[in-house]
């Protein structure tokens, strides 16, 4: 799926990596736990989150996931936003709950191929 | 040994928003010397992992890393209090964190026993009182 396709989906706005919305991704994970991100989650897919600050981005950087979806409405801070550019990373909110959010992408067809599946 | 390389880092336990720089920053590196992705992948993890744990628990430490054709070497030294049972903090979901930590998205009890699904060998020395080093080999083969 393309980001264009998700943040028109999602009604986000893009904070960081406007011109990247040409990117495909091909899975996507919900999660407010950095720890399970770090766990279970495959290298490059897009990360949802109601949680906000700047190990969010770091825990991203490390798994080379390339964009970030904060949900319910959650506006980057500054920080946030010069790290995302920095690092090439593409950032959006969407006022949608986390649930809805990860609902919405999975039924247009984002699914998670590796859902559960620990990294090893 | 003679074509390692060797890295030496001191990492800052007063401010956690930059816990994790130092594991950004051997990442960056390792890329520079074209490592297999998921050598770099499991070695960033890994790091990260321990480097959060450095932060949260210890206040910081220090960490060298060796790099030879073989395999990478990662010793991350702290002078924390310890860890009182290796074998309880090495169970899923068993985590001595704070709070404020759990806020921030971590502390769920996952580092240790992610650490060691990420490295191909990892030695836990802890003193209670003195502190921890943590040995960590990942192979590149």
């Amino acid at each position: 799926m393309k980001l264009s396709e998700v943040k028109e989906l999602l009604n986000a706005e893009v904070y960081a990596g406007a011109d990247r919305l040409d990117t495909e991704v091909c899975e996507a994970c919900g999660s407010d736990l950095m720890s399970d991100v770090l766990a279970f989650v495959k290298d490059r897919a897009l990360l949802l989150t109601g949680l906000q600050n700047l190990q969010v981005l770091r825990t991203a950087e490390m798994m080379d996931i390339e964009v970030v979806v904060f949900v319910r409405g959650k506006v980057p801070t500054q920080d946030i936003i010069d790290f995302a550019a920095a690092h090439k990373m593409v950032i959006m909110t969407t006022e949608l709950p986390m649930y809805v959010s990860c609902g919405i992408l999975y039924s247009n067809g984002l699914q998670s191929r590796r859902a559960g599946v620990r990294l090893g | 040994m003679d074509n390692a390389i060797k890295l030496h880092y001191n990492v800052d336990g007063e401010d956690f928003t930059l816990a994790g720089t130092t594991s950004a920053t051997v990442k960056k590196y390792l890329k520079t010397l074209g490592l297999p992705p998921d050598v770099i992948r499991r070695t960033a993890i890994a790091m990260y992992e321990a480097e959060i744990n450095m932060v949260i628990h210890a206040d910081g430490g220090v960490i060298d890393v060796e790099i030879t054709p073989e395999k990478i070497h990662i010793v991350l030294k702290d002078r924390g209090p310890g860890i009182p049972d290796v074998e309880k903090a090495m169970q899923e979901g068993y985590s001595t964190a704070s709070n404020e930590i759990r806020e921030l998205g971590f502390g769920a009890g996952m580092g240790l026993p992610n650490i060691k699904t990420c490295s191909d060998e990892m030695k836990v020395d802890t003193v209670i009182g003195e502190g921890t080093t943590m040995d960590l080999v990942i192979n590149i083969k």
